[in-house]
């Protein structure tokens, strides 16, 4: 179903119910003999807070949009068993965005005029982030993306964007630098597609690897049409020693297949970023070639061996397995790098509700929330925040913490250096605050 | 031209106009907000209309003169800082040279040809937005900057963060759109439009220079589209290569199909059924689009000139 709701203490709507997620009507007695249950009768009001999930369910970003739909129930679930956000239980609707902007931008409006939810959030793809951003802010809907991209730190949004839960790409890559340069070696060939995301990575690892002492021996950029790589890869130097790919799309398998004829026994350091394998499962035939290669991962997809309590506790509620598969299906991987934003967003609302007192909508209850959430200076390591810890920037509404670094082996990523935090910042320049609500 | 015929289909067209200004004060916010942005894309379709459903010409890169209004407006008001009039013009205006120029080439073609050589031009146009990344930030896009949020004409402001501004300044361009359809589709160049649909050579032979008559379409098609594109950018704030895609030259044929190629409200009647059977249908389904698929293979099958032009065929013959 394209629009689900849970009514924590109502009947079912018209709409399906995600499954799992809370105490409906038919759970709820049940539920008030359990340990841990709160009943919402302390709140100033016992409506649901309302939280409008703009889901990526069909178009290029349903890979993704699946997991961050499960991620956002498990999560609501964790906070409902605690009894909700300010003693009110929490209530998602979903809207499909078809991963595009002009949809993007009438769910958003759907949101704020139909529905009438009090947050909307879960945005990953950054044409739709910044498709629907400027209505956000006419619309004085709080908007929390889960995005990585740097659209929200970089200063261009507004004041209703947030990004809490998860880095923005100019820290993720500029906190690879170090280690490469270090590890792997200083002259980079960058294969990236020859689009805005390819340019973020172009641009912004180009300035951070000069700063190591290293130099970039080559770009190659890979127009979006293109499904095959091998006129592009003679394009390598034979002094680079380090090849930095981002990779492109659907036609990823190919590219990882060419690269091996290419390079073939003898190749440098290869070093991409984990998104595009994003659930992929690494054990696929056609990606042998990647054995010995370094990855970035937002979070390690396979559980390592010194896995937090937080990690264990985060993938049994989600339903995910050891190696960052389905618990109920092996062959269902998951977006493991990035949907642990959602999870870690919905915490951050949840904290920035409360510390406001935040009781309904209105414009005063609204601006408390904004003004909370740019209070917030830090999230500390646990179950809210199983990633790990992260300060945040009030100014610039972006989140900066670790990334780590992983090694492909025996077809698994073993993770073989966590940046410091202080690896991933930058100058920031952006003052929201500085907008008015 | 005050025949019975043309006053009926003047009161009728007015009063559609004049019902989506009334409607504006009952329409819950939700609606209201959506018909503003469909009577942007409406204007769109009519303009596309003008060449397939009156000349005949199936144009399947008409996104690109969407596109050229979207940037036309959208990249002078982010980069040079011009005024949102400014812009709006500056986007018109890149509708109308591109409509142009493409037609002096296209029209040398016609029929599945005529199919080939828009949309590779309109893939070009797409491509090329993302080519230029560096000025349009690609498939990712740009926000309008706040000086193009509001403006002044003739002393009076503009807020276009305002619905009610966004609604009405939306219902003019509807209104100026449909008064040019209008007058055009009843008017010498209609009926010779018409008629070049019908069959060329004849046309031809009976001394039309129909090259220039077509040309004429698609320019004041094209730069119609343009204006929607140009509309779109400074009313949403937001322009991006996926307005450049495909799917927007397939939106304007499908809008037409379903509303009634070859009749003037029938665009805008097929834009607010199309948006409203995928908002509804996808509340329902992740398969939105199969339904979406289903009601045009059924009306094909049963109503194959869509629903304007089957209600001129059965009951209303003086529609234009």
């Amino acid at each position: 179903m394209s629009n689900s709701i849970i009514k924590p203490q109502k009947g079912i709507s018209r709409r399906s119910v995600l499954q799992g997620m809370g105490a409906t009507a038919g759970t709820g007695l049940a539920l008030q003999a359990m340990p841990g249950f709160v009943r919402y009768s302390q709140a100033g009001t016992s409506e649901p807070v309302k939280i409008g999930l703009q889901l990526h369910r069909t178009g290029i970003g349903a890979s993704y949009g699946r997991w961050y739909e499960r991620v956002t129930a498990a999560a609501v679930k964790v906070i409902n068993d605690g009894g909700g956000i300010n003693g009110r239980p929490v209530e998602v609707i979903i809207e499909d965005d078809g991963t595009d902007p002009k949809r993007g931008a009438e769910v958003l409006e759907k949101f704020a005029t139909q529905h009438k939810v009090d947050v909307a959030y879960g945005t990953l793809f950054s044409h739709v982030v910044i498709g629907s951003a400027p209505r956000a802010g006419e619309l004085k809907m709080p908007y929390v993306v889960v995005s990585e991209g740097h659209h929200v730190a970089s200063g261009k949004l507004n004041r209703y964007v947030f990004q809490p839960g998860i880095t923005d790409v100019r820290s993720q890559v500029i906190a690879m630098a170090p280690w490469i340069s270090k590890n792997l070696g200083k002259k980079v060939t960058m294969i990236f597609p020859d689009f805005a995301f390819g340019h973020d990575h172009r641009d912004y690892f180009s300035e951070a690897i000069k700063a190591q002492g290293g130099e970039v021996a080559g770009l190659i950029a890979i127009p979006p049409t293109e499904s095959s790589f091998t006129r592009y890869l003679p394009q390598i130097s034979s002094s680079t020693e380090v090849l930095y790919h981002v990779m492109v799309g659907p036609a990823v398998l190919t590219f990882v297949k060419e690269l091996g004829q290419f390079f073939g026994s003898t190749r440098p350091q290869i070093f991409g970023f984990i998104d595009s394998l994003e659930a992929v499962d690494l054990a696929t035939p056609q990606l042998e070639f990647l054995e010995g290669t370094y990855f970035w991962e937002g979070n390690p997809r396979y559980a390592q061996k010194d896995q937090t309590e937080y990690d264990k506790f985060y993938r049994e509620m989600v339903g995910v397995d050891a190696n960052g598969a389905s618990a109920s299906d092996p062959k269902d991987i998951s977006t493991y790098s990035h949907m642990f934003g959602c999870w870690e967003s919905l915490f951050a609302i949840k904290q920035a509700m409360e510390a406001s007192g935040y009781e309904g909508q209105t414009p005063k209850d609204k601006q408390g929330f904004i003004e909370a959430m740019e209070a917030i200076q830090k999230f500390d390591e646990g179950r809210e925040h199983p990633q790990g810890d992260k300060i945040f920037n009030g100014k610039n509404h972006q989140c900066y913490g670790h990334q780590n670094i992983s090694k492909v082996t025996g077809g698994r990523l073993e993770l073989v250096h966590r940046t410091a935090i202080e690896d991933g910042l930058y100058e920031v320049s952006a003052d929201y605050t500085k907008m008015s609500l | 031209m005050t025949s019975p015929s043309f006053i009926k289909a003047a009161g009728l067209h007015l009063l559609v106009i004049m019902s989506l200004f009334v409607l504006q004060f009952v329409l819950p916010a939700y609606h209201h907000l959506a018909i503003a942005r469909i009577m942007v894309l409406a204007v769109f379709a009519m303009g596309y209309n003008l060449l397939f459903g009156y000349a005949g010409l199936l144009s399947l890169g008409h996104a690109l003169f969407f596109a050229a209004g979207l940037y036309g407006a959208g990249l002078t008001a982010y980069h040079l800082g011009w005024s949102v009039p400014a812009a709006f013009v500056a986007g018109t205006g890149s509708g109308f040279l591109a409509s142009l120029l493409i037609g002096l080439i296209a029209l040398r073609t016609s029929g599945v040809a005529f199919m080939i050589v828009t949309m590779m031009f309109a893939q070009v146009a797409y491509l090329a937005s993302l080519y230029f990344t560096t000025y349009t930030r690609g498939d990712e896009g740009l926000v309008m900057p706040d000086a193009a949020r509001r403006f002044e004409l003739f002393g009076v402001s503009f807020d276009l963060t305002d619905p009610t501004v966004r609604y009405n300044i939306a219902l003019a361009l509807l209104t100026l759109t449909t008064v040019v359809i209008f007058a055009i589709v009843r008017g010498t160049t209609g009926r010779t439009l018409i008629a070049i649909r019908e069959n060329e050579p004849r046309t031809l032979m009976l001394g039309y220079d129909t090259f220039r008559i077509k040309l004429k379409a698609l320019v004041i098609s094209g730069t119609l589209s343009a204006m929607a594109g140009s509309a779109y950018a400074l009313l949403f704030a937001y322009v991006g290569s996926s307005f450049a895609s495909i799917q927007y030259s397939i939106d304007a044929l499908l809008f037409t199909l379903l509303g009634g190629a070859g009749t003037v409200l029938g665009p805008l009647l097929g834009t607010i059924a199309m948006f409203y059977m995928i908002d509804i249908a996808s509340e329902y389904t992740a398969a939105y689009l199969l339904v979406t698929g289903l009601a045009l293979i059924a009306l094909v099958l049963f109503f194959p000139k869509g629903i304007v032009g089957t209600i001129r065929e059965r009951w209303v013959s003086w529609l234009p």
